[in-house]
C-alpha cells in the first residue's frame, strides 16, 4: 500500500495523542492545528522520536512500527529529514562540518543530492568555514535545511522552520520550502498553525484538534468544508490550482485556467504555462441571479449553489461549485432570503480580488 | 637531607589510574543519571555525594570492613586473585574511586544535562546510531565538563589522606602516597623533607585548580 498510513497513540499528563490518518507520499501535506493540538508530538512520533509512542505507523508498505508486532524502527534507520523549530546545528562544528555530518552517514547507493550542489541551492557557499553561533537565524535555516537534505531523506518533517524567524527571514526563507516541494519531489509533512502558510504550501491537510485528528483531504476541499471551523474565520477563502493560459500585454493582465474556468488577474511576470496558486477570500465573492452586464468586476464565474450554511448573526457561507472548482462566499442571509437560494441553485459568483499565492 | 621520591611516583600512579577507572565507571553512570526519570535517581545522587560529606575516617572504615578477607569485597577479591585488598595499592584503587566519584560524576552529569537532548536527536535522525552520536556530539559538547572532571578527580585522588591511613597504612613502595609520607615526616619531626613534599602538592594543587577554571573560562566563551 503507497503512502503513509499511521495510527499513533502517545499518552502523556493531561493529554493524549490519538492521531489515526493517510497521507499521500507525495507533495507537502500540512499538519495544521492550533497550538497545544499535538501536531509536534505526532511529527516527532512519526520520526521515531517518541520511544513510548504505540500503534502503528506505514510508509510505502514499509512497517516503521507496530507495537503489536514489537517493531520500532529506530530514527537513524528511518532517514527522515527533520527541521527543528530551532535548527539544533551543532555547535562544536563549522557550517561545512555540520552539512558533512548527515552527508558522511548517508550510504552512497541513496544520495540524491552532492554536496556542492545543496549548498549551491541553499546559498551558503560564502558560509562553508564559519562557526554556527554567529549565524543568522535565516542562515541557519538554510544551513540546517541543506545539512538535511543532503541525507536524501524519504520524507522531510517541518516542524513549524519559520515560526522561530522574523518577518525578513521568513521571506528569506519562504521561497526554499517553494522550490524544495517543485524541484527535489520529496514528500513533506509540515506543521503549522497558520491557514497562509498551509495555503501557499500545502496539497493535502491533516486537521488536529486535541490530540486527535479532526479532518483530513485535499487543501482545496478542507478548506472550504462549511462543517469545520476554518471556513468560518474573517480569512475563510477557497485556494485554487491553476495554469497560465495567456497573457493580455496591453492591459498587463494574465488568464488562468482551472478545472471548472477561468480567472483573469494582474501579470506579476508570469509565463505561459506556469502552474500557479490563487486564493480568494470567502468575504470577496458576492452573488447575482443573473449574469451582470454592465459592472468593473473582471471575474464573473457562473456557479452552483452546493451547499449553505449559518455564519455570522447577519451572514451566511455559501459553498459554490463550478465545475468540480470549490469556492466560498460570505453573504448576508438577508441576500439569502431576497435571492432565495436553494442548494442546486444557478448562480453568478462575481470574484472582487484575486490573491496569486505562488 | 635526603627525599625519597617513591611516594610521588607512587602518588601519580596511584592518581592516573584511579583517573582512568573514574572515567570508565563515572561516564556511564553520569550520562544515566543525566537522561533518566526513575525515582532510583535520587537514591543514587545522595548515594554518590556522601563523600563529600562524610568524614574520610568513616568512608575509610567501612571500606577497611568491607577489604577484610571474608568482607563483601574483600571475600571475592581473595578468591579471584588470592591476595588481600586491605593495605595494598589495588585496594587504594577501589577506595580512591569511591572516595572521588561525586568530583567526576557530577561536572559530567551537569555537562550532559547541558547538552540535552536536542543536539542528539538531531544527530539520530542525520542517521547516526547511539554511540556514534554519543562520541560525535555528546563527548565534544561535554568536553569542558570532562576536563574540570578529569582534573578535579585526579587531583582530589592525590590529595586524599584519611581513607589511605585508614584502609592502606603506611607500606614503602605499596601504599605510602605523598599525604602520608608528609604525615610521617611531621612525626619523626623532619620538617625539612615535610616542607617540600607539601609545597610541591600546594603548587601542584593551585596549577590544577587554576587550569580547570581557565579552562572553564574559555569554553564559557566560545
Amino acid at each position: 500500500m503507497s503512502g503513509l498510513h499511521a495510527e499513533l497513540r502517545l499518552p502523556r499528563r493531561g493529554f493524549e495523542l490519538d492521531a489515526r490518518f493517510d497521507t499521500p507520499m507525495s507533495g507537502v501535506t500540512a499538519l495544521f492545528g492550533p497550538s497545544g493540538s499535538g501536531k509536534t508530538t505526532l511529527l516527532r512520533c512519526i520520526a521515531g522520536l517518541e520511544r513510548a509512542a504505540q500503534g502503528r505507523l506505514e510508509i510505502d508498505g514499509e512497517c516503521w512500527q507496530d507495537a503489536a508486532q514489537n517493531i520500532f524502527l529506530p530514527v537513524h534507520r528511518r532517514r527522515v529529514g527533520y527541521m527543528f523549530q530551532d535548527a539544533r546545528l551543532f555547535p562544536h562544528l563549522s557550517v561545512r562540518g555540520n552539512l558533512e555530518y548527515g552527508l558522511a552517514r548517508t550510504p552512497a547507493a541513496t544520495c540524491r543530492i552532492a554536496f556542492d550542489q545543496a549548498v549551491d541551492w541553499a546559498g551558503i557557499g560564502p558560509l562553508l568555514e564559519r562557526r554556527t553561533p554567529g549565524l543568522s537565524g535565516g542562515e541557519r535555516s538554510r544551513v540546517a535545511l541543506a545539512r538535511t537534505l543532503l541525507t536524501s531523506p524519504r520524507l522531510l518533517l517541518l516542524d513549524e522552520p519559520l515560526a522561530a524567524l522574523d518577518h525578513a527571514a521568513r521571506a528569506e526563507i519562504l521561497p526554499y520550502l517553494e522550490r524544495l516541494n517543485r524541484e527535489l519531489s520529496i514528500p513533506m509533512l509540515y506543521v503549522s498553525h497558520t491557514t497562509d502558510e498551509v495555503a501557499r504550501l500545502a496539497d493535502y491537510m491533516v486537521c488536529l484538534e486535541r490530540g486527535r485528528v479532526s479532518a483530513t483531504g485535499p487543501v482545496q476541499d478542507v478548506l472550504t468544508r462549511l462543517d469545520l471551523p476554518l471556513a468560518h474565520t474573517d480569512e475563510a477563502a477557497a485556494v485554487l490550482d491553476a495554469t497560465v493560459a495567456g497573457l493580455d500585454r496591453e492591459f498587463h493582465l494574465a488568464e488562468l485556467h482551472f478545472a471548472g474556468g477561468s480567472l483573469q488577474v494582474a501579470d506579476a511576470g508570469l509565463a505561459p504555462g506556469m502552474p500557479v496558486r490563487v486564493q480568494i477570500l470567502a468575504r470577496d465573492v458576492s452573488l447575482s441571479l443573473d449574469a451582470p452586464q454592465h459592472t468593473s468586476i473582471l471575474n464573473i464565474l457562473p456557479a452552483r449553489v452546493a451547499e449553505i450554511a449559518p455564519d455570522r448573526p447577519a451572514q451566511a457561507l455559501i459553498r459554490l461549485d463550478i465545475g468540480g472548482t470549490t469556492l466560498l462566499a460570505r453573504i448576508t442571509r438577508r441576500s439569502v432570503a431576497h435571492l432565495d437560494l436553494q442548494p442546486g441553485h444557478a448562480v453568478y459568483a462575481q470574484v472582487k480580488s484575486v490573491a496569486l499565492l505562488r | 637531607m635526603t627525599l625519597d621520591p617513591t611516594p610521588i611516583w607512587l602518588t601519580l600512579r596511584l592518581a592516573s589510574v584511579s583517573t582512568l577507572l573514574l572515567l570508565i565507571v563515572a561516564t556511564p553512570l553520569a550520562w544515566w543519571l543525566a537522561h533518566t526519570r526513575s525515582i532510583l535517581k535520587t537514591p543514587i545522587e545522595a548515594t554518590i555525594a556522601l563523600p563529600l560529606v562524610l568524614p574520610p575516617t568513616v568512608l575509610g572504615f567501612y571500606l577497611l570492613v568491607g577489604f577484610a578477607p571474608h568482607g563483601i569485597i574483600g571475600g571475592p577479591w581473595q578468591a579471584l586473585t588470592s591476595s588481600a585488598l586491605a593495605f595494598s595499592f589495588a585496594g587504594l584503587v577501589v577506595g580512591s574511586v569511591i572516595y572521588s566519584l561525586p568530583f567526576v560524576v557530577q561536572p559530567l552529569q551537569n555537562a550532559f544535562q547541558a547538552v540535552g537532548s536536542g543536539p542528539l536527536e538531531a544527530a539520530a535522525t542525520l542517521g547516526a546510531g547511539p554511540l556514534d552520536r554519543f562520541f560525535t556530539v555528546a563527548v565534544p559538547l561535554a568536553r569542558h565538563g570532562f576536563i574540570s572532571a578529569v582534573t578535579l578527580g585526579f587531583a582530589h585522588t592525590v590529595g586524599e589522606f584519611g581513607v589511605v591511613l585508614m584502609i592502606g597504612g603506611n607500606i614503602p613502595g605499596q601504599t605510602r602516597v605523598l599525604s602520608i609520607a608528609i604525615y610521617d615526616h611531621v612525626e619523626r619531626l623532619e620538617y625539612a623533607q615535610a616542607h617540600w613534599l607539601s609545597a610541591g602538592l600546594l603548587l601542584f594543587s593551585f596549577a590544577v585548580l587554576f587550569l580547570v577554571y581557565f579552562l572553564n573560562r574559555r569554553a564559557a566563551k566560545a
